[in-house]
């Protein structure tokens, strides 16, 4: 039997390699796209779990929800970065630093 | 009767302000001669019915009563009323009479000038707010007056608005009497905070339970609270009536045309501050310190400005002191508690002072608009009405029995001879040297411009004649009064029970009583002869008499003779020609001063302190600190997240650790 702890360990853990992946990568903002999916994951993980465990099915609803949500704002992310890269030649985060004051 | 007499007294101002408007604001509909026939047939209206109100009074009918309520306002009632007493009345028939007289004249004096309606209007419109003034029954309504009088004075001084000199002299008017209706406002304050009320009577009521109260001014000064309200009052009165130090705006004020120097500036507005003192006499004898100084400075400005009379060029200007320094007297004849005198000296002195400068303007269209006295002579000639009203005028005001000016002058004289206030000593010393300096600068006048050779060129000279009918007619019509007016009034005015309930005085303040008793049960003209003759044998009519004899000496006997005594006393002499170096003082200190505090406030105050630190200053340090904060705002999005997720973190540990 899996505990419900054990999930909520997966998660943390997800969460925790997707902040590290946010942190750590200083190149690619395709890596940086992917580390937000992999938190949307974490906490999808996380709803599951305590649905499953509360035997409520909101939480499962949401998770759909948020899946919708976590697609089209990927579908987004990437064309914005087609559209960067167009302009700029790069996609590379130390370089995207025109917000600087 | 009362109710219809209300509508008598309603009318008298309202005819002569709907004259001004028809000829204010439709001047060119109804011309000149419309401008003329109706302002004057409005001031001829509100001087028969004054006339009429004034034999009504003698009757014994008085009125106290309120009109129409304004507004009002913390149950405080904004009044429109009337008192009519014998105070008012006479005032009343004087400012009428004099004004109609001027409206003539004017016809005459402004005949060419383009301005004609305009100034029909302004002087008919004076003639309303001067009555409004006198008419008035309380303090908030004769501080109407008083501004509105203030106001046309203005507007009259700079009557030919293109010449620089009158717009100076008009401001200076403003500015200088701004100062004195600042003291004349407190006053009115101090009088509603401590009375409740600005009616006359009821205030004048309730002075028995004000007196004795003090009020702290300056820490550590206890002031008697009737003695700051009166001066503060006297200050307003020193404003208008022209008192040192505040007279300088008076002999500028000759800028505008002679018939308002006769009107306003000599004959009526300028008493204002005398009626009013006489008005207020029964808050102003229960102080004797400010009688003191109401007496002091009236008798500055009687002998100080009687001297710069001797020195003036300018025939309007030797009228103008004369009119200081009568003035002075008025005041002086206040300060003695001798009201009745005083008010006296105002009807003889309006008449005798509206002939001389109505004659001097009367000389001034002869000469074509050239005022010095040095260019004219010999007129007698050529103008005998004019010559003949100047001379009645001159010897009325240099106090020659029995012209009107002896009486009312003699009666201040003798009033300050009997008081024994603190400075009746030295007031009646400037008063005797003051009617013998009146009498010399009032026929040297009078010799300047009519006797000896004519001095004028000889364009000017082949186009003198005498002024035409209705400049005449006023001169002639002013020189009766001028006449008989003191012989006629002198038993009743200051003898009598005339002003009993308009003016009161003290018994040991009584001076005019002490006179009186020397006539009592005489008749009429036992008064007037016993007057007349005691008045001969007293040193004014003796200093009056030299005067005029030094005038004769000077300017007659030998002409040489004024310039060889300038020139050894120059010192003196320069002082007196530049006036004691008041206005240049004033020029120095207060109008410069006040630009140049204006021109420091504008560097310091708004260039540097508004300007420098509050605007561009809070920019300036919102540009220092965003400079501090701005690198950490690096544009790279994964130190963002770092921050965000060490904040959060803080937070929940925070969060975490409280509960």
């Amino acid at each position: 039997m899996i505990a419900l702890s054990d999930y909520l360990i997966l998660g943390a853990i997800l969460f925790g390699i997707s902040v590290a992946g946010i942190f750590l990568n200083r190149k690619n903002v395709i890596i940086l796209l992917m580390s937000i999916e992999l938190m949307l994951l974490a906490v999808n993980i996380n709803f599951i779990a305590f649905s499953h465990y509360l035997n409520d099915l909101a939480g499962q609803v949401f998770v759909f929800f948020i899946l919708t949500v976590a697609a089209a704002e990927s579908a987004i992310g990437l064309a914005i970065i087609i559209v960067l890269f167009r302009r700029r030649n790069t996609i590379n985060i130390q370089d995207l630093d025109s917000l600087k004051g | 009767m009362i109710d219809d007499m209300k509508l008598v007294y309603l009318a008298i101002p309202l005819v002569c302000l709907f004259a001004a408007v028809i000829a204010g604001l439709f001047g060119r509909q109804i011309g000149r001669a419309g401008a003329h026939t109706i302002t004057i047939a409005g001031v001829a209206t509100a001087c028969a019915l004054s006339v009429y109100v004034y034999f009504d009074v003698l009757a014994g009918n008085t009125f106290n009563g309120t009109v129409y309520v304004w507004g009002v306002s913390d149950n405080f009632p904004f009044e429109i009323g009337f008192l009519i007493d014998n105070l008012t009345a006479t005032m009343m028939v004087i400012v009428t009479f004099v004004s109609l007289m001027v409206h003539i004249y004017t016809i005459g004096y402004m005949h060419d000038d383009p301005g004609y309606q305009r100034f029909f209007s302004y002087i008919s419109l004076f003639t309303f707010s001067m009555l409004m003034l006198v008419m008035s029954n309380n303090f908030l309504q004769l501080f109407f007056g008083w501004e509105a009088v203030g106001l046309i004075s203005y507007l009259l001084i700079g009557f030919w608005y293109t010449r620089d000199t009158a717009i100076y002299a008009n401001m200076k008017a403003f500015l200088v009497n701004r100062v004195g209706d600042l003291g004349f406002l407190i006053g009115i304050a101090a009088i509603y905070a401590n009375f409740g009320t600005l009616d006359y009577h009821a205030v004048f009521a309730s002075v028995p339970e004000v007196l004795g109260q003090t009020i702290e001014i300056f820490p550590g000064s206890e002031w008697s609270i009737i003695t700051f309200i009166c001066i503060m009052l006297f200050i307003g009165a020193m404003g208008k009536s022209a008192q040192v130090p505040l007279h300088v705006w008076l002999p500028d004020s000759m800028e505008g045309p002679t018939p308002i120097s006769a009107l306003i500036h000599a004959a009526t507005m300028v008493t204002a501050g005398i009626f009013m003192v006489a008005r207020t006499s029964p808050l102003f004898e229960f102080s004797e310190t400010a009688l003191s100084v109401v007496m002091i400075i009236g008798a500055i400005t009687a002998f100080f400005m009687a001297l710069l009379g001797l020195v003036q060029n300018d025939i309007k200007r030797v009228v103008a002191y004369s009119t200081l320094s009568q003035l002075g007297y008025m005041t002086v004849g206040l300060g003695a508690s001798g009201y009745a005198a005083s008010i006296f000296h105002l009807g003889t002195h309006a008449f005798f002072k509206a002939l001389l400068f109505l004659a001097a303007g009367s000389v001034i269209i002869a000469m074509h608009h050239e005022q010095d006295m040095r260019k004219m002579g010999g007129l007698r000639k050529f103008m005998p009405w004019t010559y003949i009203t100047a001379v009645i005028g001159s010897l009325a005001l240099a106090g020659i029995p029995p012209f009107a000016g002896f009486f009312s002058k003699d009666l201040i004289i003798e009033s300050v001879h009997h008081s024994d206030l603190f400075g009746s000593g030295i007031a009646y010393a400037s008063v005797l040297a003051g009617v013998v300096i009146t009498a010399f600068y009032s026929f040297r006048l009078l010799f300047m411009t009519f006797h000896g050779r004519p001095r004028m060129d000889q364009h000017t000279l082949q186009h003198v004649k005498e002024s035409p009918m209705v400049v005449v007619l006023p001169l002639i019509l002013l020189a009766i009064p001028s006449m008989i007016a003191g012989a006629m009034f002198i038993e009743p005015m200051a003898f009598g029970d005339y002003f009993t309930g308009s003016i009161l005085v003290l018994p040991q303040h009584d001076v005019i009583g002490q006179i009186a008793e020397h006539y009592e049960g005489q008749s009429t003209v036992q008064v007037v002869l016993g007057f007349m003759l005691h008045g001969m044998l007293q040193p004014p009519f003796w200093l009056a008499v030299g005067g005029i004899f030094l005038a004769w000496l000077f300017y007659i006997r030998r002409p040489e003779l004024p310039a060889k005594v300038a020139a050894s006393v120059a010192p003196l002499y320069n002082v007196l020609m530049n006036k004691y170096y008041i206005d240049d003082f004033n020029q120095k200190f207060f109008a410069n001063g006040t630009v140049g505090l204006g021109r420091l406030l504008s560097k310091y105050g708004d260039t540097v302190f508004i300007d420098g630190w509050l605007v561009n200053g809070s920019a300036r340090a919102v540009g220092y600190f965003s400079k501090i904060l701005k690198p950490l705002q690096t544009g790279l999005v994964n130190q963002y997240a770092f921050a965000m997720i060490i904040g959060l973190l803080v937070l929940m540990t925070w969060f975490l650790s409280v509960n």
